[in-house]
């Protein structure tokens, strides 16, 4: 209870020490270089403040970003070049460590499955769904329940389908949902989450399952968007369902395909807790994310090595940022 | 012609109907499956799945013969009578005399027993045992039998894993983490959001893109360094490393990217007709944000504070590496993964904790969708 008393506290302090900053900042300024006085004076004064002021307004913000994401990002990229202690230069040879290691190569092997896999399922799923569900009443009950694994955490996620991947021995009663839909069948269970290769699959059916949801809902806003004329268009020269969908629709919306596509991808090589919980990388499971966690604390932690990992998910990560960028500056030329 | 195009478009819809059903069953199964689970009592999860919860299932109980103090001679033989069903057990279907066998029998048959004499146990549960002789005074036995029991459950995991388990501790850990991590950001991003797009100044552009580069860079980037500045920093005021205030701070920072980028979509389609004559009438960027802009962003700042709450709450990565894994820091994500590590068979354990840990994610899902639903549309270049 205590705890909680503290956080009410710091929510209080921490939003009046903002609200504060900015308000004493303002008229700290106005008080510096007044708007008022002889006509000439005032301004210059009114000049010299706009010129602060944006800086004034900005000034958390770019602390909390230069200090949590800027600055570490590239001291990551530093000790990638370091050994252990991030204190001796090593050079490249966190990196040649990293091409040669077994562990590593199984790593980068499971993201890419799970960067083909994931993101394109994810995002059929989802446009099939987003299609589907607008045309039925109840479409919007059904796009909730498709939406709801989005509020489970990865760790809540992994316990639900851990459970339904549970095994017994094949003369017990199965009360894991596969082994006992396998046993109804008269076939035998199977320790789903141990067998190598498939395992990995086991594992992307758990986020393709959180992430449906996120691509459906984009895509059926996209889908809503389609003008009206261009469909009717179509049914005049007599296509039919899944024709005008496929032919009409989706090439229409391929921007927004590519906007989901590209953050699911990110999702994906980001992706920690599913691995970590349900096997921490047994079982030839373990992916970049989970194997650079490991070597942060692994035999009291390899800062060097870790950071070679989380450069290598970040190489990963700037083609599509690149993309983004590029985006919103063709999107504000626009404006 | 005419009708035969409109029968097939019925047949189509019907295909839509059961399709989208079978989606949202396969969708929600799951979760449904570790709900009804942290409701049954732990013995009837380890033998039956949770599908068959609702149905009346048959178990194997072990009774003990009543003490042979209590035999009744009838009709020239010695009787011993009782009955063996408890509380929640509803009929005996059938019972046994020899542990390897205990259903050889079904209610109502007579049963020899292996040192003479027999046995019946009815489908009410009451038993004879009927001998010629007297029955020996250690002669108490026990009775094999297979009882109905009808659907029962049971709050008995709750109660358990909220005290015991340490899940009770771990749900106020997480609201602790993740208030203050979910109000913090919001008016640092939403004063830098109005000055990226409603004042003029060299370097926005550029700012912008950082913004945006920022919004998908790994969490990962960030880790190593944040835990030497905490540990150099711990040891050098001597304080402890990991503490809440760190973690308050380091949502924040991750928090911020997103934060600054939605809102910033939203208040940068705000009219610039009120703005406008805000000036005119001498208003200061001060105030027009703070009497404008400010209460017309709060379905922005609503989208972003579900944001960051859902994924402060859910968050284990940054928990398990800025907060300590002792009973007073450790979150419901954290604890989570700690008792599949301790009680990985424990079924009963593991689907109460896990509904615990999701019950208030899905609150503020049901109750808040729309918003959620709004923010997702306004900033989806980032994901999770």
């Amino acid at each position: 209870m205590g705890h909680l008393i503290s956080a009410a506290v710091t929510v209080v302090l921490g939003v009046g020490l903002a609200a504060a900053y900015f308000y004493a900042a303002n008229k700290i300024l106005d008080i510096i270089w007044p708007p008022r006085g002889p006509a000439a004076q005032a301004a210059r004064n009114q000049r010299v403040a706009a010129s602060i002021r944006p800086w004034l307004f900005l000034g958390p913000a770019l602390l909390f970003l230069g200090l949590y994401l800027v600055y570490p990002a590239l001291d990551s990229l530093r000790l990638s070049f370091f050994g252990r202690n991030g204190e001796h230069f090593v050079g490249l040879s966190n990196y040649a460590w990293a091409v040669n290691d077994q562990q590593f190569r199984e790593s980068i092997f499971n993201n890419i499955m799970w960067l083909i896999v994931v993101p394109a399922l994810s995002t059929i799923f989802g446009l099939v769904i987003a299609y589907l569900t607008d045309r039925i009443w109840w479409g919007n009950i059904a796009k909730s329940m498709v939406f709801m694994p989005m509020a489970i955490s990865f760790v809540g996620a992994s316990v639900i389908w851990k459970f339904i991947y549970e095994y017994r021995g094949a003369d017990q009663p199965q009360i894991g949902l596969v082994n006992a839909v396998m046993q109804l069948f008269g076939l035998p269970p199977e320790p789903w989450i141990t067998i190598p290769l498939w395992n990995n699959f086991f594992l992307m059916v758990i986020l393709v399952w959180i992430q449906t949801g996120f691509a459906m809902v984009i895509l059926a806003a996209a889908l809503r968007s389609v003008p009206e004329e261009t469909i009717e268009a179509a049914v005049i020269d007599g296509a039919k369902g899944w024709h005008i969908f496929f032919h009409i629709m989706v090439p229409q919306i391929w921007g927004t395909i590519a906007v989901v596509w590209t953050t699911i991808t990110i999702t994906v090589l980001k992706v920690f807790d599913i691995v970590l919980t349900m096997t921490n990388g047994q079982w030839n499971t373990d992916v970049l994310a989970n194997l650079m966690y490991d070597w942060m604390f692994r035999g009291g932690g390899d800062f060097g090595r870790g950071a070679t990992i989380a450069v290598v998910i970040m190489l990963a990560v700037v083609p599509i940022m690149i993309w983004n960028i590029r985006r919103l500056n063709a999107e504000q030329a626009g404006r | 012609m005419a009708r035969v195009r409109r029968r097939k478009g019925r047949w189509g819809q019907y295909f839509v109907h059961a399709s989208v059903v079978l989606i949202v069953l396969i969708w929600t199964i799951p979760t449904i499956g570790i709900l009804v689970t942290s409701f049954r009592h732990k013995d009837a999860i380890a033998v039956s799945g949770w599908w068959t919860a609702l149905t009346t299932s048959q178990q194997n109980f072990i009774a003990h013969s009543a003490d042979p103090s209590t035999q009744v001679q009838e009709n020239g033989k010695y009787v011993i009578k009782g009955n063996v069903l408890t509380a929640n057990e509803s009929g005996v279907v059938a019972f046994g005399t020899k542990i390897m066998k205990p259903k050889e029998f079904k209610a109502g048959e007579t049963a020899p027993l292996p040192d003479g004499g027999s046995l019946t146990i009815n489908r009410d549960g009451s038993y004879q045992m009927v001998s010629d002789t007297s029955f020996a005074a250690d002669s108490s036995r026990r009775l094999y039998y297979t009882a109905s029991q009808p659907p029962t459950f049971t709050l008995v995991n709750y109660s358990h894993v909220l005290t015991a388990a340490g899940v009770g501790q771990s749900f106020i850990n997480s609201l602790t983490v993740a208030v203050p991590a979910t109000v913090i950001p919001i008016l640092i991003a939403a004063y830098a959001a109005y000055a990226l797009s409603w004042m003029r100044f060299p370097g926005r552009g550029l700012l912008l893109a950082v913004v945006v580069g920022l919004l998908v860079v790994p969490l990962q980037m960030s880790l190593i360094p944040l835990l030497k500045l905490y540990n150099n920093v711990g040891e050098f005021f001597g304080v402890p490393a990991k503490t809440y205030l760190g973690i308050w701070l380091a949502h924040t920072g991750f928090g911020l990217p997103l934060a600054i980028y939605l809102l910033r979509n939203y208040i940068g389609t705000l009219p610039n007709e009120i703005m406008e004559s805000a000036r005119v009438d001498g208003a200061t960027d001060f105030e027009i944000f703070v009497r404008i802009v400010l209460p017309l962003s709060v379905p922005a700042l609503a989208s972003f504070a579900i944001f960051q709450f859902l994924w402060v709450w859910n968050d284990l990565l940054v928990a398990i590496v800025f907060l300590g894994q002792q009973d007073n820091q450790l979150v419901l994500t954290g604890r989570l993964r700690a008792l599949l590590g301790s009680r990985g068979g424990d079924w009963e354990i593991l689907t109460t904790s896990a509904f615990v840990s999701i019950v208030v994610p899905l609150i503020v899902f049901f109750s808040l969708q729309r918003y959620l639903v709004r923010g997702l549309l306004a900033g989806s270049v980032k994901g999770g």
